[in-house]
C-alpha cells in the first residue's frame, strides 16, 4: 500500500511535510512529493486538508493463506519454569482463536518439559507441541528456530505469537526470515479483523509517540512479538487438558553455531533515578528520614525507587542524589507518586513529563495536583498503607 | 579484518512532541541523529580497530542521500568508508524488505568478518533488522551484546543481556552482533576527524547498482503493511479522587493496573 | 549564515560534548572549589579542542576561525569557564607564536599547546597599563647570553596553571609602543612568581593572577619575533582574541535566551505563564533579535578572518563590541525574567550574568573597540 499524492488536488500547504514522522516528504514545484524514507505510515493522509493523499493498494503474491489454520503461542520457559508472558500469550491467544474459530496451541521447547506441557493445558491450550532435547535445555537462536521452523512448516498455523522478551525478540526475527513471513515487534494490542479474518497488530513506535496498526495480508503465519505484562493472563483451570504432540528435535553438526558457556544472574542492582520505571518521591510532608521507609516499601513493591524534593535534601533527611527537580535530577518514569510534595515549579520542572502522576497531599490547593493524573487529598501515612493493602490484594 | 557497521539515521525521538489538538507529531526542529545503539556498535568496531590497526571499518546504511552527514559523523569518529543504499524503490520497506536489501548490500560490497548492528532503532523500535540480516546472510547472530572478547582470531566470547542477567556465548566469525548501550561508551568525534572525514570514500548505491529488481525491495517486498497510525490519546485532565482513603487507594491501583503502569 | 556540513558536525560535536560533560554538578563544584576538573580537560584534549584552529603541521586540528567560533559558542552556552580553557590554547596561547615565531620556535612550543599537554599564558596587561599598552613598565635588558626581565604583569588568565607565558617587555624605553618586544618565558625560571589569585566576580574556575618577574634570565632564543616589534604581535593576537570573546558572548546569550524562554513558559503568575504577558514576551523578542544580529556579525567576522580580508580586524572589533554588550543586556533581561529566582544560584542565569560581565572588558574594552572602529572610519 504505497502512499500517493494527487498532484491536482495538492494545494502545497506543506502540512503533510510538517507532520511526517519520518521526514520523507519534500515540496517540489509547490507540490508535495513522497521520498524514499516513507514507511507508508499514513500520518499524512489524515492531516491533508484537501484529501490529496491516499494509499494505493498493491496486490502481490504471497503464500496460499487458506492452508494455514490455528493460533500458536511460543511458551517461553527458563530453567524449567514457565514464564508469565507465556500465560499472557495464552490469554490473548484464546481470544484470537475464538474470534477466528480455530484452535489454540502452545509450543514449548526444552529438556524434560512434559510437566510444562501439562501446565499449558491448564492455561487453556487445546494442543501443546513440545520438543525435548539436551540441546534445547538452554535457549540458542539456531536450535529453537530450527525446531519451531520445522513445526510451523508442517502444521501451518495462521498466527504465531512470541513474547517480546530478550529471548523472544531474538528468536522471532530469525524464525520470520526462515519462514519468509512478516513480523511485528512488541505489540501491545491484537485484534482480529473479522471481515478479512486477519490479525491487526498494534504497537507503539517512535519512542511511544505514535501507535501503528499493522497487517500481514499475504504471508503466513502472521507473526507478532507481544510486550510482556500487557495482555491479561489466561485463567488456570484444573480440568484444562491439552493434546500433546512431540516435535522432532534432531541436530546435525553445525546446526547450532553458538555455544552458551554460562548463564549469570545479576544481583539486585540499584536503580538510577533516570532509569527507574516507577518513582515514589517524598516532600516536606514525609516529616523526617523515617518517613522514607514507608515510601521505600511502596517503591519496592512496585519495582521502583524512592526520590525526594529539595526540601527533604535541605533538611538533611536524604542524600542529594535522590533529589528530583531544577537543582536535582530530571526524571521521566512511567509512574511518579508524589507524597507530601507541594509541587513548587522547581520540582515540577524535574518530573512533569512522567507517564502517570499520582499526587498525595493534605493540602487540596497544592500545585502538584495541577499536573497529577490522580489526586488524593489525604495523609500520606494513611494513604500509602491503603495502597499497599490494595496491591497485596491483587492476584499474583 | 573487515567490519561492517549497519547504521540508521533517525529523528531524535526524545525531542518529538505530540500535538494533541490535531493528533499528530510535532517534528519541527527535531534533529536527525545517528541511532544511539548503532553508535555502540560503531564504538565496538573502532575498539577492535584500535587493537588491530589493519582493521577496516565500513558503515552501511539504507536511507536517503541526506544520511551522508551521519556517515561523515561515523567517519569523524574513525570509520574508514561508507555506503548508502538509496533508491525510491527501497521506500516503505518493513524489516523483511530492509534486511533483504541490507543483505544484498553487504554481499555487494564484499562481505565482512564481523557485522555490528544496534539492538534497535529509536524510531521503529523493532530490534528485528539485525537478526534478520544475519539470518539472510546465513551467519550466526548474537543479539543484545553487552561485552565482547576475542578468544582467538576467529572466535568471540560475548555476553548477551537477559532481563535478569546475561548469557556467556561463544561464537565464531563471521557473525553478526547487535549492540546495547551497556556495551561501551561511544567516543566523540574529533575536530580533525570531522575535517578529514570529507576525504574518505562515501558511495551511494541504488537498487540497480546492487542488482535488485524494484519488486524485490521496499514496499513491494514487505510482508507487513501499516493499516493506520495514530497518536496515543492525550493524557486526560487529571482527576481529583473522592471517597474514603481505602476507596481512593483501590481506585488508583485499579486504574494504574488497567493502564498497565503497574 | 548557512553552515556547511563540516561546521554543522563541529557544532554537533561541541554541543554534545558540552551538554554531556559540563553537567550542573560539575559546574557547581568548579564554582565552589575554583578548580576545573582535569579529567574533563583530558576529554577535551582527546577531541582536539585545544588545537581547533591551530594548523595541522603544528599538531593542531586545522580548523578555521568559523570552527573556532562555533566551539566557543557551544561551550559558552553551557559553561563559559570551560570555554576559557579551550580558548586559552587556540587564541592567546598559540597566537603570538603563529604570528611571529620562527619555524623552530613554532615546532618547539605549539604542538604541546595544541594537544593540551602544555599551556601558554599571555602577559601584556600591567597594573598601570591596561588599555594603554604603551605605558607598560616591564623591561628587558639584553646581556651577553640572555635578556633580563623585570616587572609585573597583572590579570594574567591561568598564569599559575601555565607552563609558559608570552611576556611583553620594553627593550627600548624611549619608544613607547615601538619599543616593546615579546618573550617566551618559561614559568619555572628562577625569579618568576605569581601574585595572589584575583577574587573575580565570574569565570570562577581558572586562577587569574599577577606574574612577577624579578631578574628573570630569559635565553636569547626566546625572543619572539623581531626586537621592538612586540606590540604589533600583541595587537594581531588580540584581533583573534576579540573574535573569541564575540563567540563567547553569543554562546552565553544563547544560553540566557534558552533559559529565559523555558522559565517564562513554566512560571505562572496571576494564573497564567508569565510568557503570556506582553511585558515578558517583548523582552524575549528584544533578546532574540539582538542575539541573532550578534551571531551574524560574529560569523561574518570569522569568515572575513578566514578569507583574510582587509576589514577582518575591524569586523572582529565590531563583533566583540556588539556581541559582548548585547550579551550583557540579554543576560540582564534573563535574570529579570527569572525574578527573585534569577538572583539565586539555583538558576543558570545567575552565573551567566556574572560570567559575561567581563566580556565587555577583557581583551580590549568596549571603549577600545569603539576607538578601533571609529579610527578605521575616520582615518
Amino acid at each position: 500500500m504505497a502512499i500517493v499524492i494527487d498532484k491536482d488536488k495538492c494545494v502545497g500547504c506543506s502540512l503533510c511535510l510538517q507532520n511526517c514522522p519520518f521526514n520523507a516528504i519534500t515540496m517540489v514545484d509547490g507540490k508535495a512529493e513522497i521520498g524514499e524514507a516513507c514507511t507508508a505510515c499514513g500520518t499524512c493522509i489524515d492531516v491533508c486538508p484537501v484529501g490529496a493523499i491516499s494509499k494505493e493498494e498493491t496486490k502481490k503474491e504471497g503464500v496460499d493463506i487458506t492452508q494455514y489454520h490455528g493460533v500458536w503461542v511460543v511458551a517461553e520457559q527458563r530453567e524449567g519454569k514457565l514464564q508469565n508472558v507465556a500465560i499472557e500469550l495464552l490469554g490473548e491467544g484464546r481470544k484470537l482463536a475464538d474470534d477466528l474459530g480455530c484452535e489454540l496451541a502452545a509450543v514449548v521447547l526444552g529438556k524434560n518439559v512434559s510437566a510444562i506441557a501439562d501446565e499449558l493445558g491448564h492455561y487453556g491450550a487445546d494442543k501443546v507441541y513440545f520438543a525435548d532435547a539436551d540441546e534445547l535445555e538452554i535457549y540458542t537462536t539456531d536450535a529453537y528456530s530450527k525446531v519451531i521452523y520445522e513445526a510451523v512448516e508442517k502444521y501451518k498455523p495462521e498466527v504465531l505469537l512470541i513474547g517480546a522478551t530478550y529471548l523472544g525478540r531474538d528468536l522471532a526475527p530469525a524464525l520470520a526470515v526462515r519462514l519468509n513471513t512478516g513480523l511485528t515487534a512488541d505489540c501491545t494490542k491484537l485484534e482480529i479483523d473479522k471481515e478479512h479474518m486477519q490479525l491487526m497488530q498494534t504497537r507503539p513506535t517512535f519512542g511511544g509517540n505514535l501507535m501503528a496498526t499493522i497487517l500481514c495480508p499475504n504471508d503466513r503465519p502472521q507473526m507478532s512479538t507481544v510486550r510482556p505484562g500487557v495482555m491479561a493472563k489466561a485463567e488456570y483451570r484444573e480440568d484444562g487438558k491439552a493434546e500433546k504432540i512431540e516435535l522432532a528435535a534432531t541436530f546435525a553438526d553445525g546446526d547450532i553455531r553458538t555455544k552458551v558457556l554460562d548463564v549469570v544472574k545479576a544481583v539486585g542492582e540499584t536503580v538510577s533515578l533516570t532509569d527507574a520505571k516507577v518513582i515514589v518521591a517524598g516532600g516536606n510532608g514525609v516529616g523526617g528520614p523515617e518517613g522514607f521507609e514507608l515510601l521505600k516499601k511502596l517503591a519496592d513493591k512496585l519495582g521502583g525507587t524512592i526520590a525526594a524534593s529539595r526540601a527533604c535534601v535541605d533538611n538533611g533527611w536524604i542524600d542529594h542524589s535522590y533529589q528530583v527537580g531544577q537543582t536535582g535530577t530530571t526524571v521521566k518514569p512511567a509512574l511518579y507518586i508524589a507524597c507530601g510534595i507541594s509541587g513548587a515549579i522547581q520540582h515540577l520542572a524535574g518530573m512533569q513529563e512522567s507517564g502517570q502522576i499520582v499526587a498525595i497531599n493534605k493540602n487540596e490547593t497544592a500545585p502538584i495536583f495541577e499536573v497529577a493524573d490522580y489526586g488524593i487529598v489525604g495523609d500520606l501515612f494513611k494513604v500509602i498503607p491503603a495502597i499497599l493493602d490494595e496491591l497485596d490484594k491483587r492476584p499474583e | 579484518m573487515r567490519i561492517i557497521v549497519c547504521a540508521k539515521q533517525v529523528p531524535d525521538t526524545n525531542d518529538v512532541k505530540i500535538d494533541h489538538k490535531h493528533g499528530t507529531l510535532i517534528r519541527d526542529g527535531v534533529p536527525s541523529i545517528l541511532n544511539p545503539d548503532d553508535a555502540n556498535g560503531l564504538e565496538a568496531a573502532l575498539q577492535i580497530k584500535d587493537e588491530h590497526p589493519d582493521t577496516k571499518v565500513t558503515i552501511l546504511t539504507m536511507g536517503p542521500a541526506q544520511a551522508g552527514i551521519m556517515i561523515r559523523e561515523c567517519m569523524a569518529m574513525g570509520a574508514d568508508e561508507g555506503y548508502i543504499l538509496s533508491s525510491r524503490a527501497f521506500a516503505g520497506a518493513d524489516t523483511r524488505a530492509t534486511s533483504k536489501t541490507l543483505a544484498v548490500g553487504v554481499n555487494h560490497i564484499g562481505g565482512a568478518d564481523l557485522i555490528f548492528c544496534g539492538r534497535q532503532a529509536i524510531d521503529g523500535d523493532t530490534a528485528q533488522v539485525g537478526p534478520q540480516l544475519a539470518a539472510r546472510l546465513g551467519i550466526p547472530c548474537v543479539t543484545y551484546v553487552q561485552k565482547i572478547e576475542f578468544k582467538d582470531e576467529k572466535t568471540l566470547i560475548v555476553q548477551r543481556q537477559l532481563e535478569d542477567g546475561y548469557q556467556v556465548i561463544e561464537v565464531k566469525l563471521p557473525c553478526l552482533l547487535t549492540a546495547v548501550k551497556e556495551l561501551n561508551e561511544p567516543r566523540y568525534m574529533t575536530v580533525k576527524g570531522i575535517l578529514d572525514a570529507y576525504d574518505k570514500p562515501l558511495t551511494i548505491l541504488d537498487h540497480n547498482d546492487v542488482g535488485m529488481a524494484p519488486e524485490d525491495c521496499g514496499l513491494a517486498a514487505s510482508a507487513t503493511q501499516v493499516l493506520t497510525s495514530f497518536t496515543p490519546p492525550p493524557k486526560g485532565k487529571g482527576e481529583m479522587l473522592s471517597g474514603t482513603i481505602n476507596e481512593m487507594a483501590a481506585y488508583v491501583v485499579k486504574s494504574l493496573t488497567e493502564k498497565h503502569v503497574i | 549564515m548557512i553552515f556547511d556540513e563540516k561546521h554543522e558536525l563541529i557544532r554537533k560535536l561541541c554541543r554534545d560534548f558540552a551538554e554531556k560533560e559540563f553537567t550542573k554538578e560539575i559546574l557547581d563544584e568548579v564554582e565552589e572549589t575554583g578548580v576545573f576538573p582535569q579529567d574533563i580537560l583530558d576529554k577535551m584534549a582527546k577531541c582536539g579542542f585545544f588545537g581547533t584552529k591551530i594548523p595541522v603541521e603544528y599538531g593542531g586540528q586545522g580548523g578555521d576561525n568559523l570552527a573556532y567560533v562555533i566551539m566557543l559558542e557551544e561551550f559558552c552556552r553551557v559553561s563559559p569557564i570551560a570555554s576559557v580553557y579551550a580558548n586559552a590554547h587556540n587564541s592567546l596561547g598559540s597566537g603570538p607564536l603563529l604570528n611571529s615565531g620562527t619555524e623552530e620556535q613554532k615546532m618547539k612550543y605549539i604542538p604541546d599547546i595544541a594537544s593540551g599537554k602544555k599551556r601558554m599564558a599571555f602577559g601584556l596587561t600591567e597594573p598601570g597599563a591596561g588599555s594603554d599598552a604603551a605605558g607598560s613598565t616591564t623591561i628587558a635588558v639584553e646581556e651577553e647570553d640572555c635578556f633580563v626581565l623585570n616587572g609585573r604583569k597583572s590579570f594574567i588568565t591561568m598564569a599559575p596553571l601555565s607552563d609558559y607565558c608570552i611576556v611583553f617587555a620594553k627593550t627600548d624605553i624611549t619608544k613607547g609602543n615601538r619599543g616593546i618586544s615579546a618573550f617566551i618565558v618559561d614559568l619555572t625560571l628562577p625569579g618568576v612568581s605569581f601574585g595572589k589569585a584575583e577574587k573575580k566576580m565570574g569565570l570562577i574556575g581558572c586562577a587569574t593572577t599577577d606574574v612577577i618577574l624579578e631578574d628573570v634570565r630569559v635565553p636569547k632564543d626566546c625572543l619572539l619575533g623581531e626586537r621592538n616589534k612586540g606590540f604589533i604581535n600583541a595587537m594581531k593576537t588580540l584581533d583573534g582574541g576579540r573574535l573569541g570573546v564575540a563567540a563567547q558572548s553569543i554562546g552565553v546569550a544563547q544560553g540566557c535566551v534558552d533559559e529565559a524562554v523555558k522559565y517564562a513558559k513554566e512560571r505562572k503568575q496571576f494564573g497564567r505563564p508569565i510568557a503570556k504577558f506582553q511585558a515578558i514576551a517583548f523582552m524575549l523578542a528584544d533578546m532574540q533579535t539582538k542575539l541573532s544580529a550578534a551571531k551574524e556579525l560574529t560569523y561574518a567576522a570569522a569568515q572575513k578572518k578566514d578569507e583574510n580580508t582587509k576589514d577582518a580586524g575591524v569586523y572582529c572589533s565590531m563583533a566583540k563590541y556588539f556581541a559582548s554588550e548585547s550579551c550583557n543586556e540579554i543576560a540582564g533581561k534573563a535574570v529579570q525574567i527569572h525574578g527573585g529566582y534569577g538572583y539565586t544560584k539555583d538558576y543558570k542565569v545567575e552565573r551567566f550574568y556574572r560570567d559575561c560581565r567581563t566580556f565587555t572588558i577583557y581583551e580590549g574594552t568596549s571603549q577600545v573597540q569603539q576607538l578601533v572602529i571609529s579610527g578605521n572610519l575616520l582615518k
